[in-house]
């Protein structure tokens, strides 16, 4: 690798690693994300050409958040009209000189979390937020996942920032009495990004968006912001589980492979302990919340690799439990797949007619679920009838073919 | 709220017209299909023949063009169309996407616009 490649790997590194932090920072005052952004993109520009003439400086990230800061500077002055920015501009001035001294400067990401997932926020565009200002995503990339056009998704995110700057909302951690809500809404917007949520009998819960190493890096950054919050660890475990059978879940010609069919030797090993691992220190607290009850679940099943067998009993008690704290179409669906394989097929029916069948007769899993256990119930027809439903909810045209030769 | 799905379908697919019941492809339209009707969103709708049966029309200078084939010169052509009640244009999107034809051509969504229709109309 030459100087100028090196140089540019480091850029890419830093600008990877330190995005969030720095926005969140030159954000935390002004509340303005979307010039600290600008500043932030200014400066690795400026970085591009300095760095490859005068050699990578010794703090990249200092360097940075320096060079950002001018910039923001700038960029205030050249917008500012109203009082306000005077003290905006005053405040950056003293902070300036102050980080100067120090090579350290807070990290603010967990409050840029808290402001993304606010409550005040279109809910939708939670993820969004997330993953532009934490790390960096360009509107292009997101706009991809979302299936809405970059303008769009441009627009929508710009019109978020300016609700974030200009419509009260503070930077700061949530107060004890506040906390188990708010940060529920940070998990859901990190969960949001992740691609599936259950997937089981061909019944596929295609919950996010696809964007697994992003979810998963957001989780890491805020377990290390929030070490303690047990339900954080949940979700990076559950995350992790799902993850580890991703090589499993697809044959060599891209042929779909239900869980239950998986080739345990093609999950990841790594990953499976370390989502244990966070379970493990989750479940030392006492409350079981609702991510580390779905992690249990995922764990259940990461057993077989290890004892050749689910032990599906396992597996319905923490259903019951999660359904206990988080009654959700997936959680009751899953819930009767398990009791069909622990209590006898009968038994899964019958949980299975226990859900409202209006809510769950556009939910894709329902109803492959329901074939799965019609049909080795012998009930031929209905079971038919139930995979056409399967089959015309399938997204996926792996799991369409699957269940088109399940059906037979 | 009433929205247009505009299936395009690949040569592939309008190949499987002739083929038997059994075809993976017809298989999953007629899940599709049925799916849709049982979820009582389905307005109308129909197949077209395929490409090589249509004529397209142009006047120019007050004379009549007529050309064999159709309009638009791309691989995947209009096959057909479904109209389809939803709430909005994100539920279009999910119907859109579960289409047989979305894997393999593609799905224009469209909403229709009755005020246009309305000022034709009159």
């Amino acid at each position: 690798m030459n100087e100028s490649q090196y140089t540019q790997r480091t850029i890419e590194r830093v600008a990877r690693e330190s995005y969030g932090r720095l926005v969140a920072y030159l954000s935390s005052h002004t509340r303005d994300v979307a010039s600290a952004e600008d500043a932030l993109s200014n400066a690795l520009i400026a970085a591009l050409t300095t760095w490859p003439r005068d050699g990578v400086p010794q703090n990249p990230e200092a360097w940075l958040l320096t060079a950002a800061r001018h910039s923001l500077i700038d960029l205030v002055r050249h917008r500012q009209v109203a009082e306000a920015n005077e003290s905006t501009l005053l405040l950056l001035r003293e902070e300036s000189q102050e980080a100067m001294l120090s090579a350290k400067f807070p990290d603010e990401r967990l409050k840029l979390l808290f402001v993304c997932a606010h409550p005040a926020i279109d809910p939708a565009m939670h993820t969004p937020l997330m993953l532009q200002t934490v790390l960096g995503l360009d509107a292009v990339r997101i706009a991809h996942a979302f299936l809405v056009s970059p303008t769009t998704m441009g627009q929508r995110l710009v019109r978020a920032k300016t609700k974030i700057r200009d419509g009260g909302i503070r930077f700061e951690v949530p107060q004890e009495r506040e906390l188990p809500q708010r940060l529920d809404a940070v998990l859901e917007a990190i969960y949001a990004a992740f691609g599936i949520g259950w997937d089981d009998m061909a019944g596929v819960d295609q919950r996010g968006r696809d964007l697994a190493e992003e979810a998963i890096w957001l989780a890491r950054v805020l377990l290390q912001l929030m070490p303690r919050e047990a339900e954080v660890r949940g979700l990076l475990a559950l995350m992790l589980h799902c993850e580890a059978r991703r090589p499993a879940r697809r044959g060599a010609d891209g042929r779909y492979i239900p869980l239950s069919e998986q080739d345990t030797q093609q999950w990841s090993l790594p990953l499976i302990d370390e989502a244990e691992r966070h379970l493990a220190a989750a479940s030392s607290r006492n409350f079981a919340g609702r991510f580390q009850l779905e992690a249990a679940i995922q764990s259940v099943h990461a057993e077989r690799l290890r004892s050749g067998r689910t032990e599906w009993t396992a597996a319905v008690l923490f259903y019951e439990q999660l359904i206990r704290i988080s009654p959700t179409l997936g959680a009751r669906i899953g819930y009767a797949a398990a009791v069909g394989e622990a209590n006898g097929l009968q038994a899964g029916l019958a949980a299975l007619d226990g859900i409202d069948r209006n809510a769950a007769s556009g939910y894709q899993p329902y109803w492959a679920v329901r074939a799965h256990l019609l049909q080795r119930l012998g009930k031929t027809s209905e079971a038919a009838d139930a995979f056409e439903r399967a089959i015309g909810l399938a997204e996926d045209p792996a799991v369409r073919q699957f269940l088109l030769q399940r059906r037979g | 709220m009433q929205f247009a799905l505009l299936i395009f379908e690949s040569p592939e697919a309008f190949a499987t017209r002739k083929a038997p019941e059994s075809n993976p492809y017809l298989g999953a339209w007629r899940a599709y299909y049925k799916t849709i009707v049982e979820a009582g969103i389905y307005v109308g709708g129909d197949p077209l023949e395929v490409p090589e049966t249509a004529t397209t029309v142009r006047v120019m200078e007050g004379k009549r063009r007529v050309q064999d084939g159709p309009f638009a010169d791309t691989k995947e052509q209009l096959a057909g169309f479904m109209i389809l009640e939803l709430p909005s244009l994100d539920a279009a999107l999910d119907w859109a996407a579960r289409c047989p034809a979305a894997s393999t051509g593609a799905v224009e969504v469209r909403p229709l616009a009755p005020e246009s229709r309305r000022r034709i109309t009159g």
